[in-house]
């Protein structure tokens, strides 16, 4: 009987420990949450658990039976609030050997956990990309996910006039929760022009039908912005946030195919809160650690059957590609079932190309352009950990030839969230001048959550 | 006009009745309900920051996932915690961080070791 460990506990990581046990194998699967679920069935905890919980979720039933049987199942264990620090390559038969500690998060004395399983999956999901702009670091700018959590978890709304902003239909998602929590959406601005949408959502029309679970999705969310007449503005986003001491409103605009603001078409809306997401970066740290080779477009690489290039090591979710849950399900499942050493049935291969399709028309109707970086201003903050704005780094251009240069020189980048907010976008200002050379990019964190050297002291 | 906890009553998914907790920030006592996250309680009640970046800005959530960092401040005499990833306790005590702020507890010993690791 091989012996699997998971890491996650997303829709992409409980899938796979779902499988691995149909195959046969002993399971762990850990997460750093107190809670299964992941990002997309973030929920309250049991102890306050809402008996009509499943109008915010989809799929909220499959998640339930998918959480009882891993709880149950005798060959299963499930460690939450079990957060993994570090990931060394391990030569002697394991994957890898995995270094966590388990108890609530931050506390000074957690207890260690050390494993060293036969096989790795690896589900570490992914986190908003926020693109930054002129007072996106004032208290009432939340990323979407956050605004999502807060709305499924907590029950908070995080303003009563809200404006959601940024692309892609996680936009319309957190829309729909922020009203199920009371708030008002004031607007959703897609950055996404309505060309770009209809290229990306309209052509070869009878590949998206064979997505009907995303499309049944998206139709309810749309329906629901009707009802509520939440005005959609593709093409425009947010430039601006003002106020004093928090937002008090922001600053939209037109803009054009490339995202570059157009000129004259300014408005200001009197919010009390902004949701942002322009899309999400895969958490590649672990991956990374473990040895596994990362693709150009920056995600862990994987063959057919989600083996990475290490021997034992799987990966699945959005951290081999940004596709929503059902193509990080479908991925699970198969890593699952290929690291148990279980028969792949030709549904999963065929409903995984299916929304792998579905993933294309994503990026190319939201992906990033470059001209976003116009709407920076010398004073814009890029590093929020350590206060590092866009003119300090455009000045570093014929000064530093090297990422790791222009990070040490203005500190961007080396706060305490080690670039995980904003490492992308300095890449990419320092890429768009010529002077950077070098390939190094901000993705590698040897540790990979905070420890206290009281807690590293003690080994 | 700011961030709040939807009363249970008034809540579509029904969710019970709450089991009020109260936590501190800097002395000043904040109610929310068990189950919360420290975060949570804060936002809920309306609190939108509690953090002082280097420069002086204010910082409160911004991923609330456990990712970036602005919520950091010290509980129960323990620096840096995300607040975002800690469950309330009833009687929990959070003390802001910042440049200026008091710094009770950053000794080598409780000094979280990720920062120095990236350089
Ligand atoms: C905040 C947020 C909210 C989202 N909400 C929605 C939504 O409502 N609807 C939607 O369609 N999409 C949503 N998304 C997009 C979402 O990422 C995907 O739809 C889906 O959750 C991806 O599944 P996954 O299993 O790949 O990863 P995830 O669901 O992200 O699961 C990854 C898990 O790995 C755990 N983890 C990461 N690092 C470690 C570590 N070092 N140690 C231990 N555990 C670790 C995390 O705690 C997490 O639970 C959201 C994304 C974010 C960031
Ligand atoms: S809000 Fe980002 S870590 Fe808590």
């Amino acid at each position: 009987m091989s012996d699997v460990l998971v890491i996650g506990a997303g829709p992409a990581g409980l899938h796979a420990a779902s499988r691995a046990l149909d195959a046969g194998a002993e399971v762990t699967v850990l997460d750093a949450h107190d809670l299964v679920g992941g990002q997309f069935w973030r929920h309250l905890p049991d102890d306050r658990a809402a008996a009509d919980e499943a109008q915010l979720h989809h799929g909220w039933k499959s998640f339930q039976q998918l959480r009882v049987r891993l709880e149950e199942h005798p060959r299963c264990r499930v460690l939450t609030g079990t957060e993994v620090w570090a990931i060394e390559p391990e030569e002697h038969g394991a994957a890898a050997r995995v270094h966590a500690l388990s108890g609530p998060s931050g506390a000074l004395r957690r207890e260690e956990v050390l494993l060293t399983p036969e096989r790795l999956v690896l589900a570490t999901g992914a986190h908003d990309r926020v693109l930054p702009f002129p007072g996106w670091d004032l208290p009432g700018v939340f990323s979407a996910g956050a605004a999502q959590a807060l709305a499924k978890a907590e029950r908070v709304a995080v303003g009563e006039r809200v404006l959601v902003a940024g692309a892609g239909p996680f936009l319309l998602a957190t829309a729909a929760s922020l009203i199920a929590t009371g708030a008002t959406v004031v607007g959703v601005h897609e950055a996404a022009g309505p060309s770009a949408l209809c290229r990306g959502w309209l052509s070869r029309p009878w590949e998206l039908a064979s997505s009907a679970r995303k499309l049944t999705e998206l139709a309810a969310y749309v329906t629901g912005h009707l009802r509520h007449r939440i005005p959609y503005v593709a093409g425009s986003a947010v430039i601006a946030a003002e106020g004093n001491g928090r937002v008090e409103s922001v600053r939209v605009t037109r803009l054009d195919r490339d995202w570059r603001p157009v000129a004259r078409t300014e408005r200001d809306i009197a919010v009390d809160a902004v949701a942002v997401s322009h899309g999400f970066t895969p958490r590649l740290e672990l991956a990374i650690a473990a040895g596994c080779a990362i693709t150009a477009d920056r995600f862990v690489a994987v063959d057919a059957r989600q083996a990475t290039t290490v021997p034992g090591v799987y990966a699945a979710g959005e951290l081999t590609g940004i596709g929503g849950m059902a193509l990080s399900a479908v991925e699970g499942a198969i890593a699952g079932l290929e690291a148990a050493g279980g028969v792949i049935p030709r549904q999963l291969l065929a409903e995984r190309a299916r929304q792998r399709a579905f993933a294309i028309r994503l990026e190319r109707a939201h992906g990033i352009r470059p001209g976003w970086t116009d709407w920076l201003c010398d004073d814009t903050t890029i590093c929020r950990c350590e206060d590092v704005p866009f003119g300090a780094l455009s000045l570093t251009e014929g000064a530093t030839q090297s990422l790791r240069a222009a990070k040490l020189s203005t500190r961007a980048g080396l706060g305490s969230c080690q670039g995980r907010t904003c490492g992308r976008t300095v890449e990419e200002i320092l890429r768009q001048s010529p002077g950077l050379l070098g390939t190094t990019t901000t993705d590698q964190r040897p540790i990979a959550a905070p420890v206290r050297l009281g807690e590293f002291a003690r080994e | 006009m700011v961030s709040r906890r939807m009363p249970p009553a008034a809540d579509p998914t029904r969710p019970p009745s709450d089991v009020p907790i109260t936590i501190t920030l800097d002395g000043t006592p904040y109610t929310g309900t068990a189950g919360q996250t420290l975060a949570g309680v804060l936002l809920g009640a309306g609190r939108l920051s509690w953090r002082t970046s280097p420069g002086g800005a204010s910082r409160g959530v911004f991923c609330g996932i456990g990712v970036c960092f602005d919520c950091i401040a010290t509980v129960n005499d323990a620096c840096d915690v995300r607040l975002c990833q800690r469950r309330a306790v009833d009687g929990d005590r959070v003390v802001s961080q910042g440049l200026d702020a008091p710094l009770p507890l950053r000794s080598a010993g409780t000094r979280p070791a990720h920062g120095v690791a990236d350089v």
